[in-house]
């Protein structure tokens, strides 16, 4: 678009910082908590020492299951983005390299377009009775298996805009050359689609690690994951603020690393069909 | 492999490509879905860990509308959805216009506002749950270096609300930022100078030429953060729990208490089919007005 000039410019970048200023400063602050004691807290003090305590308290003290919860996130974070990649990106080729009847096609996405507007609360009842009656219920089979569906549909959407970008002639050089349609996917259009799985992946990861009312819903003590386990410390009676800081902190990590690892992935898949 | 086998592999590849996918939507959502309707005709209660079901259609209408939460918790979630779409969009339109016209430090910007989008929502609710404290938060601190009086920002019924608002603006104002943004830098640069050479000011380049080609990501992101806004859940669990009263309760939230805190799985799921309708029904229509806007 046209640039801004003099003044304008002055105030558009003020304007570009504050709005920056707004959106980060809230993290440094709670960050500015987690380091303090309870004491410093509830003085408001700006000047104090920093200690990692909370920390260590968080993690390591007899009385907080914490690190089991961050095992437990790992774990159905971990499972359930490999899943959802295998799963969804074949659902995709299939979808956009052969050729359907336009009823499982239309029906098919339609479907995930559905599942993924209406409220995952409305279907928690269902899940809760049904589990149970498998004996899934909490268990982190059950929160793997929902996890995998949750993510499935922008899976799918985020696969097939990348596969739409691979010319199929390369498959079809392939087909002269005595490839046959599983190699010829497996070799050549899954390499091409690496970038795709990668957006994918770093997107469901983060989903499923950040995912709360299944996960409030679907376990107990045992299988709880991070953010249930944030809310418990957010929910006390009396509220232990330094520890809910430090949790909260703990619990934004893989958001920060994956920010800076795979921006430019997030951006094109969080941006995914605005732009065309 | 034998030969045979690999043959069968190779040929039916379009059909077990497409099965798992199948398989688990039906599972997982179509089943319960279906499920969901059964269940809303039925009183389920749980005897010695196992579920029993009895057949009871009137009651649970009963209950829908005997529900003394469900209508501030209707009210609440609209007044919730209108108010913040309208902030977002307009916050995050402004936003998108002002940094695709700066020559540097986008890059800078769009990495501070992928942030809250990546964040668990729990961890936002703590973060604000200690800003808003009424004792040693941030806001009723700098209100103490102002001289004035400390604000129940969560505790009191005329605020709650719109504490509970300022967050989810603060929270989902980036993600419209980001979809416009990106719409914003793809726009055909001719035309902007084009107008310019014709001598339309930048006023009128913003409004007659900049907006209206930016109508389908505005629709994208209006459809979006709409029916986000109806589901709301995580932040104001965390921040108020729908109280004080009913001051914060949302409709989610309200299912939630309905499935899980008083265990009527029966009642839910009536009120789940109810507001699935409402939902896909909002669906529906505001993609064909939006469709109907971009043409």
């Amino acid at each position: 678009m046209n640039p801004l000039y003099g003044r304008e410019r002055i105030i558009g970048y003020s304007l570009m910082a504050l709005a920056v200023a707004m959106i980060v400063g809230p993290f440094l602050w709670i960050f500015m908590n987690s380091l303090k004691y309870q004491v410093a807290i509830y003085t408001g003090a700006w000047v104090f020492t920093p200690t990692f305590s909370n920390y260590m308290d968080v993690l390591f003290s007899r009385r907080s299951d914490f690190a089991h919860n961050v095992r437990n996130s790992l774990i159905v974070a971990g499972v359930s983005t490999t899943l959802v990649l295998v799963i969804g990106t074949l659902a995709a080729y299939s979808l956009h390299r052969f050729r359907w009847a336009a009823w499982i096609s239309t029906g098919f996405l339609g479907w995930t377009l559905v599942f993924h507007t209406i409220p995952v609360m409305t279907l928690l009842g269902p899940w809760y009775v049904v589990f149970r009656q498998l004996g899934l219920y909490d268990t982190l089979t059950a929160l793997i298996i929902t996890h995998v569906t949750m993510n499935l549909p922008m899976t799918i959407w985020l696969m097939m805009s990348f596969l739409k970008d691979i010319p199929l002639e390369l498959e079809e050089a392939a087909f002269v050359d005595g490839c046959r349609p599983l190699t010829a996917f497996w070799w050549i259009t899954l390499r091409l689609a690496v970038p795709g799985l990668i957006a994918a992946g770093i997107l469901a990861f983060i989903f499923s690690w950040k995912e709360f009312s299944i996960a409030l819903n679907l376990t107990s003590r045992a299988t709880a994951t991070v953010p249930v386990a944030v809310a418990r410390f957010a929910q006390q009676h009396e509220v232990q603020h330094a520890q809910m800081a430090a949790a909260a902190m703990i619990a934004t990590v893989p958001a920060i690393i994956l920010m800076f690892l795979g921006q430019r992935f997030v951006v094109r898949g969080l941006t995914l069909g605005a732009v065309k | 492999m034998p030969r045979r086998l690999l043959d069968f592999v190779h040929d039916s590849f379009k059909y077990w490509s497409l099965l798992p996918a199948v398989v688990l939507l039906l599972l997982i959502t179509v089943y319960p879905s279906l499920h969901l309707l059964q269940m809303s005709v039925s009183t389920i209660e749980f005897v010695g860990g196992r579920d029993v079901w009895s057949f009871t259609p009137g009651r649970n209408l009963e209950l829908l509308l005997s529900d003394a939460v469900l209508q501030p918790a209707i009210v609440n979630t609209i007044v919730f959805v209108v108010l913040t779409v309208v902030i977002e969009l307009t916050l995050g339109l402004a936003l998108a216009l002002l940094v695709a016209r700066l020559p540097r430090g986008k890059s800078a910007a769009r990495t501070a506002m992928i942030l809250p989008i990546l964040v668990p929502a729990v961890a936002i609710g703590c973060m604000w749950k200690l800003m808003y404290n009424y004792d040693f938060g941030l806001f009723n601190q700098a209100l103490g270096g102002l001289g004035l009086e400390p604000v129940n920002w969560l505790g009191s019924t005329n605020l709650a609300l719109m504490s509970v608002i300022i967050v989810d603006v603060w929270h989902w104002t980036p993600f419209v930022f980001l979809i416009l943004f990106a719409a914003a830098e793809g726009l055909p640069v001719d035309v902007i100078e084009a107008s310019q050479v014709d001598g339309a000011t930048s006023w009128q380049i913003t409004w007659r030429i900049v907006i209206p080609m930016l109508r389908n990501a505005l629709a994208v992101a209006f459809v979006f953060r709409s029916i986000f806004a109806f589901k709301v859940f995580d932040e104001i669990y965390l921040l108020t729990s729908g109280g004080p009263g009913t001051s914060t309760e949302v409709v989610n939230l309200h299912l939630y208490k309905v499935f899980f805190e008083q265990n009527q799985l029966g009642y839910g799921a009536l009120l789940s089919v109810a507001f699935i309708a409402t939902i896909l029904a909002y669906l529906a229509v505001s993609r064909r007005m939006t469709q109907g806007a971009a043409r």
